[in-house]
């Protein structure tokens, strides 16, 4: 079995992966649903841009639940604060999603206009919703987030709704929209042709360049103004799960630090905007599937920026800074951590062939004429 | 302490959700095995009709899996936006069979289902029966993974507490995959779906035979429903008893609860058919019995003994006691764990600890608890025993009326003389909401009777919650209300539009109630035209 801490480390690459996935996968239909009622200007075009997606969505939706699960058995106590502190937040996310599933499967289902633009407005509230909120979930993180645990771990948040709100957290909302509508756009481009395809294009210059602005902002901004986190003194990292341990320092500049501690990881941010620009240029170009890729790396970039900024963190505490939740002590047991990454090495490489072979079988343009012949069948 | 409120609220919350949720549940489990059965039909004899079939009644089955996907997201939410101290305290082991439901069974049945509804022209038809074949897979290995998740709650074995990490900690997973309460809650479960797909297209067809439409189409239905559906609820019986027998070994209380057994009866016990539970008294006040019956079904012996709810209750307060034990050495020990002395009073006494920490209901600090609280928290070790014993009643009525429909309506099948039943056909319409009554009241019995515990005998519902506001529990209470009541009122809308519209809306041109509008031909092509 491997050591303790080589699997902590392991883990919070694994959790980087999925949420990775869940960018790439169900980013590109949430980005696809977020242009839907504004590049899709009647019924027909907005039916093609749907069936880009439409047998895809729901599979791509579960690198979410998974991710979602994967917290829940590797890091239980970030499941726990998170999820509970951000109590209105996972709600607005969770509802936002509600509108999803049943928005595909429904909106077509029945010939009324009403019917249909009420659907295609879910859609665009269920795609948007949950990217910025995840995005203003990453800025609070970066600045801390108010809550602690008592003796016995029970989490108590203590800041309100609305301060999570705030300027640098909303910034950070804005960079994952762009990034998400960006991946989205040159997705819209690869399946479909004319008019769609044009304004997919238009679409995928404006959120690649707001991404880039957006992103280069919320670095200047980390490092000019936000108070990083640094561990004072704890157990070692193959130690015991228990966050109450440690001290810890907030400290201007922290999260900067593991850049200059491992000169290496300056390529992660540096793949956020290189992939962003080769994205920009390969849309410009018309290179769809280049432009999907080189966008699936900036968002790469983009996450893992965050997540390397903060290592060893993964959930700070701004009002008392030892009950932060670092990846060594937020973790599960040995054992469960081994079991899980068995587990991910089995299934994952399977899930990758068959959504492969997925997307393989549905390959090529959607356009107009396969609406009008699958007028029953399709979403 | 945590308010009574917020802990009520969470649990009217997640009851709400969850039995909402299981609406939409077992229709998936069991219809998709059908389209299964009606797809190999149609590879192996060629016959448009059973792909139509295959295409209409999964038309409703999208309708159903939409709602089955938004609703299931909110139950794993739950557990960390309501529930976070249950997550952090049990996370370790329920965390992992929910992750592994995501990537081996969530990844399977949401990529295959795309390709179910899009991939007709693209796939060859045996490609194609193999879709909807793993389609049918991933969806009952979802069940699996989150049966092993809910048995493992009823009966938490493979797992110790750590009180360095103040949490459960795996220790075994095999036991935890192969928990016996686990793997009967899986059979039974599926096959109460099975049931439920069955009836859900038995009562379609019945419809449509009465109506004197689409009248080949419905009596090829009908066929496969009703050998579909004797199957499984004959399942649904025998495993269900099988059920029972696992409640016994893992949890007396909650068989004690749905059988209202104040005392422990000689072996074999009898069986109280029906009773009028009197909770304060603790006794029945009117009991129909069948001798020697309980204890066979509980213990497969003649011998074994049942414990009645007296007997336990005075066990349970002997873990109280010795669980304040176990919570005050805990209290000591995260203080200070390098207390040697303190450390072994905690070993002695902390199989009992989740009982000690029944008492934080009533005080903080459980050595002060009066004798009347500690009275009052092995009270709360029963759960109230009269909506148990009907809840359960009722659920095994309806599955012996379910089985006798199935059973005549397989009887006419083989005849062949059930599309002149129109008393069978009646029958099986008014029986369509029946199998959902079943399964709720099952879930009912199953989570209602495990209280006061979320983790049987571990972990106290009332110290699960999150920390937070009662408010914000009525405004996310009335949130989820005002979202399910419209997403029922539009699925409800749907089915039944779909339901009347029936095959027609296909747009084959081959059976009655065509579209007009768009593809369809606009006539009503005669049933009897596509007898092929």
């Amino acid at each position: 079995m491997l050591d303790y801490a080589t699997l902590k480390l392991i883990w919070w690459l694994l959790v980087g992966v999925l949420l990775i996935g869940f960018a790439v996968m169900d980013g590109h239909d949430m980005g696809v649903g977020t242009l839907l009622p504004f590049v899709g200007r009647d019924d027909i075009e907005r039916r093609v841009i749907i069936n880009t997606v439409g047998p895809h969505w729901d599979g791509n939706q579960v690198w979410f639940i998974t991710a979602g699960g994967a917290v829940f058995a590797a890091w239980p106590l970030v499941y726990a604060a998170a999820f509970s502190g951000f109590y209105w937040a996972m709600l607005a996310v969770l509802w936002a999603l509600f509108l999803r599933p049943t928005g595909f499967d429904f909106r077509s289902k029945v010939e009324n206009r009403t019917w249909r633009s009420v659907w295609d407005w879910g859609l665009f509230v269920g795609s948007a919703v949950p990217p910025i909120i995840f995005g203003v979930a990453f800025g609070n993180l970066l600045q801390g987030v108010p809550f602690h645990f008592d003796e016995s771990l029970v989490s108590t948040y203590t800041g309100t709704f609305w301060q999570l709100l705030n300027p640098f957290a909303l910034l950070a909302g804005v960079v994952s929209l762009a990034m998400i509508t960006f991946h989205g756009a040159n997705y819209l481009m690869h399946r479909t042709e004319a008019a769609i395809y044009r304004r997919a294009r238009i679409a995928a210059l404006v959120f690649g360049a707001l991404l880039i602005v957006t992103f280069a902002l919320a670095g200047i901004w980390v490092v000019a103004g936000i108070g990083g986190y640094e561990v004072a003194s704890g157990a070692a990292p193959g130690g015991v799960a228990n966050p109450l341990a440690k001290t810890v320092n907030v400290e201007p500049g922290a999260w900067l630090a593991n850049y200059s501690r491992y000169p290496l990881t300056v390529l992660v941010p540096i793949a956020g905007f290189g992939g962003a620009l080769a994205g920009l240029f390969c849309a410009w170009r018309g290179w769809t599937l280049t432009a999907f890729v080189a966008s699936s790396v900036a968002m790469t970039g983009v996450i893992g920026t965050a997540a390397v900024s903060m290592f060893p963190f993964v959930m700070p505490s701004s009002s008392d800074p030892r009950s932060s939740l670092t990846v060594w002590d937020a973790t599960s047991s040995h054992l469960t951590l081994a079991l899980m990454f068995w587990v991910v090495l089995i299934f994952m490489p399977l899930i990758i062939f068959y959504t492969r072979w997925a997307y393989g079988v549905m390959a090529g343009k959607v356009t107009a004429a396969y609406i009008r012949q699958n007028e029953r069948s399709a979403y | 302490m945590i308010p009574e409120q917020l802990v009520d609220l969470s649990r009217l919350q997640f009851a709400a959700t969850a039995m909402y949720h299981f609406l939409f549940v077992p229709l998936t489990l069991g219809l998709v095995w059908m389209l299964v059965i009606m797809e190999s039909v149609y590879v192996m004899t060629g016959k448009t009709i059973y792909k139509d079939m295959t295409k209409f009644w999964g038309k409703l089955f999208g309708i159903n899996f939409a709602m089955g996907v938004a609703t299931g997201i909110t139950l794993e939410f739950q557990f960390g936006t309501n529930w976070a101290y249950y997550s952090h305290y049990v996370g370790d082991i329920f965390g992992a069979p929910l992750a592994i439901e995501g990537l081996m069974a969530f990844f399977l049945e949401s990529t295959f289902i795309g390709l179910f509804f899009f991939g007709w022209d693209r796939l060859s038809k045996v490609q194609h029966l193999m879709v909807t074949i793993l389609l049918a897979v991933g969806s009952n290995l979802s069940a699996l993974w989150i049966l092993i998740a809910n048995g493992w709650m009823q009966d938490p074995v493979g797992a110790a507490f750590n009180y360095e990490t103040m949490r459960m900690e795996l220790t075994d997973f095999w036991s935890v995959l192969f928990n016996p309460a686990a793997q009967a809650k899986f059979v039974h479960t599926v096959s109460a779906g099975y049931v439920t797909g069955a009836v859900f297209v038995l009562a379609i067809s019945s419809w449509y035979l009465l109506k004197g439409r689409n009248v080949e189409f419905a009596k090829r239905s009908f066929r496969v429903a009703a050998a579909f559906g004797f199957a499984s609820a004959a399942s649904v019986i025998v495993l269900g008893d099988e059920s029972g027998y696992t409640v016994t070994e893992a949890q007396q209380t909650k068989l004690a609860a749905m059988e209202a057994m104040w005392e422990t009866e000689p072996a074999p016990a009898g069986f109280t058919l029906l009773a009028i539970p009197n909770e304060k008294a603790m006794r029945n006040d009117y009991a129909l019995h069948i001798p020697y019956a309980m204890g066979l079904i509980g213990t497969r012996t003649l011998t074994k003994e049942i414990p009645g709810i007296k007997e336990i209750m005075a066990k349970n307060r002997e873990r109280v006691v010795s669980g304040i034990e176990a919570v005050t050495a805990l209290e000591a020990l995260r203080k200070n764990p390098h207390d040697a002395a303190v450390r072994q009073a905690f070993e002695r006494h902390k199989a009992d600890l989740g009982f000690g920490l029944l008492l934080k209901k009533y005080v903080v600090d459980v050595r002060q608890a009066t004798p009347a609280q500690i009275d009052q928290a092995v009270a709360d070790t029963i759960p109230r025993v009269a909506p148990m014993f009907w809840s359960f009643r009722i659920m095994v009525g309806l599955g012996f009326a379910l089985f006798a429909l199935f059973s005549v309506a397989l009887y006419y099948t083989v005849k062949g003389s059930f599309v002149q039943k129109r008393w069978l056909q009646w029958w099986a319409l008014l029986f369509l909401p029946v199998p959902w009554i079943a399964a709720e009241l099952g879930w009912f019995v199953a989570e209602y009777g495990r209280q006061p515990w979320t983790i049987f005998g571990v972990l106290p519902t009332h110290l699960s919650v999150s920390t937070l506001t009662v408010q914000s529990l009525y405004g996310s209470l009335a949130g989820f209300v005002t979202f399910y009541t419209l997403l029922a009122i539009v699925d409800v809308y749907l089915m039944t539009r779909f339901a009347r519209q029936g095959p027609g809306s296909l747009g084959t041109g081959r059976y009655d109630n065509e579209p007009r509008a768009g593809g369809g031909t606009g006539a009503a092509v005669p049933a009897d035209a596509i007898r092929s």
